[in-house]
């Protein structure tokens, strides 16, 4: 692979070293060692060799490859026409990236943080979520939107907000949160793909965990066409009761079965991975099973995707429910300081808790 | 849909913008970005042409006078937006039609602004462009859709090349931005219209998008209707600036200001606007100086506002009469032509009239048609649910 180089003419020594190793990634066959944060920029990288209207902008994201290095090395391979920095300003990346997709191009946009992104709600809500339904389908929007959002990296005020149920709420756009190594490639490869805007929630805190993963298969699976959206996964099959998860709180999910199972109880944890459109299906047969269920998120619980879920899961198995479907969120205040962040985040013994509060008959 | 474009585009900076324009006009930067001393007028209210000394040019902003034939088919214009506006105001008097901001008063800015434009360019307009978007050559019943309350915007954007008409402010200028931005990518030389207005240009997303298309030297027009008022609130609470088209230089960009009821000069001042922004020489922002000679909407009582000799004082700098006197003392509109014009207006009145008094049946299942280009599971459950309720209200008939 050869290095553009760029348009003032200095690719940086450390530039150049992260597209050579992004080349070696890509060359890598069999499982391998990769972080969320490598498996999320192997999937733009891939995007953008097979199409050249997909294009990557925000702030940071080309010199410094994103302050999560999550774009690093793209402007290196693919220059400055298509990964370039943009005046520090939300509102006008997402306005920008509207007019980009009327005009033929597949924009994948970051918003470095979930509480910077508020600038930008009016064009998500107005015209990035109502522009297909608008024009009565002339025009798609195809924008991914990506958000770093949620907690439990111990950041400083306005960076950890946990904004999805915004984003949830808006008729016309689709909402999709990676858990794992491979979701993360899969499913970003399929909201670049997508014809409808994508908001794609990305837990930071994941952003350095670590899987095998075999991105050949990953790849052949994605040209093969399998869809991820509207599909929750079973992380953990069980049988006493369901833990519904998603996003940052998948690992806490299944850390609080493995802890159930040691006690002798069967937690299944369901991975919801998008949001909208939601899985009913796989959700509730996991309930119709367990008989009981706790759903976890880290936002807060007033009026939240965890609301919903619970609203959706007792209108559909309220006579298969041997209790209460109960919620462990994260409480109505302020995301709070690293010092306090631990008592507000979902931990594996408050789900612990709100398991043993399901009502059992022994 | 996939373009596979060819990035072998420019680079997103001239080399040497000084120069570029040193070349060109022969003045310094700073001098092409401020706007000339004066805005730039032509023609004067009773019609008679100014003399070059009058027309507040000056080096670096002097402009070619338009063609007969450009002026003549733009006069044309002109009468059917004059008439376009009135017959869209009279349906909303009788209950055809839910809401019109009428560009009454405005109808050379809106005629300008489209006519300047080449067939691959796009026009961005605000909602009370509508003349403007017909001009581009949008079917008049289509434009005004939303107008007459439907769920969506009508044409087809991609067709004409026209934005869709959107009531919260500013943010389409962003969408024109982008647009060029795509275009530029590509190596196309298209030149984007982003119009708005003077109480606009408060807005977050003007100076974004100002600053967006100057950064990246981008090829967008951004065309100021200064009328006066946003709503009821005066210009002298928008702005202390010098004029609004001194709000370029803080950017970067070149700005001008010209008199929004002169045809003739907004015809020149956009022309040679879109030519430079197509030769590569970047952005520019162009204020002209109109007035909103009607209320905001019909809901709206400017007599609340604003006095009655302001409303006469604009009423004696009508761009139609300017036009048309101007025009005559050329000896290029006779009766006969003025009756043709005439008629052309009358026509598409009759269109408006009967295109709007057809009843359009509404369909309760396209609420959920649209949403998704994938449609969500959720989404054909709630159809489901409507259709069986239509169904049965069907039976029960």
């Amino acid at each position: 692979m050869t290095i553009t180089t760029s348009v003032n003419g200095n690719v940086s020594a450390a530039t150049a070293s992260a597209a050579a190793s992004a080349a070696a990634t890509a060359e890598a066959s069999g499982p391998q060692s990769l972080t969320m944060a490598k498996a999320l920029n192997t999937a733009m990288a891939d995007a953008m060799r097979v199409d050249s209207s997909v294009l990557v902008f925000g702030e940071d994201v080309g010199m410094l490859g994103g302050v999560f290095r999550i774009t690093d090395g793209l402007m290196a391979e693919f220059g400055e026409q298509r990964c370039f920095d943009t005046p520090l300003a939300e509102s006008g990346i997402v306005g920008m990236a509207v007019g980009m997709a009327i005009n033929g191009m597949r924009p994948v946009i970051e918003m470095q943080f979930d509480a910077f992104a508020y600038p930008a709600f009016e064009q998500i809500v107005s015209h990035v979520a109502k522009m297909h339904n608008r024009t009565k389908g002339k025009l798609k929007m195809p924008m991914v939107i990506r958000v770093p959002y949620a907690g439990g990296i111990g950041g400083v005020e306005h960076h950890c907000d946990s904004s999805e149920s915004y984003y949830a709420h808006t008729a016309g756009l689709k909402v999709y949160t990676p858990a794992t190594v491979a979701d993360g490639y899969r499913m970003l490869r399929e909201a670049i793909d997508s014809d409808d805007p994508v908001m794609f929630m990305e837990p930071k805190k994941l952003y350095w965990s670590k899987d095998q993963v075999d991105l050949g298969a990953l790849r052949a699976e994605h040209d093969a066409g399998t869809s991820t959206e509207g599909r929750a996964a079973v992380a953990r099959p069980g049988t006493d009761a369901t833990l519904i998860a998603y996003g940052p709180s998948v690992p806490t999910a299944l850390a609080a079965a493995a802890a159930a199972a040691e006690e002798g109880r069967s937690l299944e944890v369901i991975d919801v991975r998008t949001l909208v459109p939601f899985d009913d299906e796989t959700v509730c047969a996991s309930v119709r099973k367990t008989g009981r269920a706790v759903v976890i998120a880290e936002a807060h619980g007033f009026a939240s995707v965890s609301s919903e879920i619970v609203a959706r899961v007792q209108e559909r198995t309220f006579h298969y429910l041997a209790a209460p479907v109960l919620r462990v969120t994260g409480f109505d205040v302020p995301f709070p300081s690293p010092k306090l962040e631990h008592y507000y985040l979902p931990s594996v013994d408050r789900i612990l808790d709100a398991v043993d509060d399901l009502q059992w008959e022994d | 849909m996939t373009i596979h474009a060819d990035h072998s585009a420019p680079e997103t900076a001239v080399e040497d913008p000084a120069a570029d324009v040193r070349a060109k006009f022969g003045i310094s930067v700073e001098d092409y970005m401020l706007p000339a001393r004066h805005q730039i007028q032509m023609v004067n209210p009773d019609g008679t042409l100014r003399s070059r000394d009058e027309q507040g040019t000056e080096p670096g902003h002097e402009y070619p006078t338009p063609s007969d034939a450009e002026l003549m088919a733009a006069y044309e214009q002109l009468v059917v937006g004059r008439r376009v506006n009135d017959q869209n105001s009279a349906l909303v008097r009788q209950g055809r039609m839910a809401v019109y901001p009428s560009s009454h008063g405005q109808e050379a800015c809106q005629v300008a602004a489209a006519m300047c434009l080449s067939e691959g360019d796009w026009l961005f307009p605000t909602y009370r462009d509508a003349v403007a978007v017909m001009t581009r050559g949008v079917d008049p019943v289509e434009v005004m859709t939303i107008f007459r309350g439907d769920w969506h915007g009508g044409y087809d954007p991609k067709e004409h090349k026209v934005g869709i008409q959107c009531t919260p402010l500013t943010t389409q200028l962003l969408h024109a931005v982008g647009v060029a931005h795509a275009a530029k990518l590509r190596g196309e030389d298209t030149v984007v219209m982003a119009m708005c207005g003077d109480g606009a240009t408060s807005e977050g997303d003007f100076h974004e998008a100002l600053n967006f298309a100057a950064v990246f030297h981008l090829p967008v027009i951004f065309f100021v209707q200064n009328n006066k008022y946003a709503i009821s609130v005066p210009l002298s609470h928008q702005s202390v600036a010098p004029s609004l088209a001194h709000k370029a230089v803080g950017y970067g960009m070149a700005g001008e200001r010209v008199d929004g009821n002169d045809l003739v000069a907004l015809l020149a001042v956009m022309d040679r606007a879109v030519k430079l922004a197509r030769e590569g020489s970047g952005p520019l922002l162009i204020e002209a100086h109109t007035y909103r000679m009607q209320a905001h909407t019909n809901a709206d009582d400017a007599t609340r506002y604003r006095p009655d000799s302001e409303v006469a004082e604009w009423q004696a700098k009508d761009p139609l009469a300017r036009m048309k006197s101007y025009l005559t003392d050329k000896g290029l509109l006779s009766d006969e032509a003025s009756n043709r014009i005439a008629e052309h207006a009358e026509a598409v009145a009759t269109q408006l009239r009967e295109g709007l008094g057809e009843d359009v049946p509404v369909q309760p299942l396209d609420l959920f048609k649209y949403v998704f280009s994938k449609p969500t599971p959720q989404l054909k459950e709630q159809s489901e649910l409507l259709a069986g309720e239509l169904a049965r209200e069907e039976g029960a008939k």
